[in-house]
């Protein structure tokens, strides 16, 4: 696998162009593939701080902390990471703090790990169980329409909202290494 | 095993209000539990944000303040339970090194709100040592209210990350409630940043 010379699809480029032009300061992560390039351009940005986190569940608290102190900041994970964060989530709703993440998902579309399964297949209504709007990308002109979309009804709005960026978007995951 | 009941131990409700006295303009973030108590208790301020719940969230909450403000000094004051259930952050915070976030760990080695249950820093866990390992060299424990004044300097200095344990008593102090309304909480928080509502 390559981790460095691969062009970034366009849709990950206008992920970033998004966060960046939307005033995100903070970028916390757990890292995914899908992530890849919006995490790349973070740690690139000196505008942006970027935050490696051992659990997506200090990300929730972590980007309230950020607005707490007067600034936007976005949590990436993938799906498995949402399971993660259930009663964390109980602060966006208790503490009425805006919230956007940006989730890649797994275990929906031609799935090699069977581990992937149960949650990604949760994803969606785990976060809708605890309050949070759910949108979803499939097409990749899309992208960057919808995640703006998400951006502003969180902080223009103080909603609490998830991206869903669907495997169908991200496309097969790539087992062998060359 | 690292708290142990022969070592002097601090008054918790004492250690508290010395600190925050000796840090007057720190914005603070509090663990669920006798540490929002013991806060709240010592004296109300908007630049405290208390939490009631989201166990584990105190220093990843404190982070991204700190992050955000860097000029204001941003201390975690929480107890020993809630600090475990968020020891990854102890690394998440190793990684950036905020210079102005010191975290205040009231350490009784017991989880107090739920019936005195003994933690694993009373059954072999030592919280410094863990600090340390996460890449925060600046931490240290203390039994005694006098280390107040200097851990109230460092504070106020904002030259680097900090970790303290405070070793303290495992009394049960009348409970202080502070507010569990978190929008307000919230927005008189920012309000005295001088930050806006959206």
């Amino acid at each position: 696998m390559n981790h460095t010379s691969a062009q970034a699809p366009a849709w990950q480029e206008s992920i970033f162009k998004v966060l960046k032009e939307g005033g995100i300061r903070q970028v916390a992560y757990v890292p995914d593939a899908g992530h890849s390039h919006v995490i790349r351009s973070a740690i690139a940005d000196p505008e942006i701080e970027d935050i490696v986190l051992t659990t997506e569940e200090e990300g929730v608290a972590l980007v309230s902390g950020a607005w707490l102190g007067g600034q936007r900041a976005a949590l990436l994970m993938q799906s498995s990471g949402v399971g993660n964060c259930v009663n964390m989530f109980s602060l966006l709703q208790a503490g009425d703090f805006p919230f956007l993440t940006l989730v890649t998902m797994r275990g929906e579309y031609a799935e090699f790990n069977p581990w992937q399964g149960p949650m990604g297949r949760a994803t969606q209504a785990a976060l809708e169980l605890m309050g949070i709007h759910v949108l979803r990308v499939s097409r990749p002109e899309d992208v960057e329409e919808i995640v703006s979309a998400g951006l502003d009804a969180a902080f223009g709005a103080g909603e609490k909202v998830a991206v869903l960026l669907g495997q169908d978007l991200i496309g097969r995951k790539k087992w062998e290494r060359n | 095993m690292n708290q142990k009941t022969s070592t002097p131990q601090a008054d918790r409700r004492e250690f508290v209000a010395k600190l925050m006295a000796a840090a007057p303009d720190a914005l603070i973030v509090t663990g669920l539990g006798s540490a929002s108590y013991d806060v709240f208790a010592s004296g109300d301020r908007d630049g405290n944000y208390y939490l009631w719940g989201a166990m584990g969230g105190a220093c990843p909450m404190a982070l991204g303040l700190a992050l955000a403000q860097p000029d204001k000094s941003v201390v975690v004051i929480t107890g020993d339970g809630e600090q475990l259930m968020g020891i990854g952050s102890l690394g998440t915070i190793g990684v950036k090194q905020p210079k102005n976030l010191t975290i205040v760990v009231l350490d009784n080695g017991h989880f107090g709100e739920t019936g005195m249950q003994r933690s694993h820093s009373s059954l072999g866990t030592d919280l410094v040592a863990v600090a340390k390992g996460f890449g925060i060299a600046n931490a240290f424990s203390v039994s005694d209210v006098d280390s107040c004044a200097s851990i109230a300097e460092g504070i106020n200095a904002r030259q680097g990350t900090a970790f303290v344990q405070v070793l303290i008593q495992s009394d049960e102090p009348p409970r202080a409630l502070p507010p569990r309304d978190g929008p307000y909480i919230k927005n008189r928080f920012r309000s005295a940043l001088g930050l806006k509502p959206f």
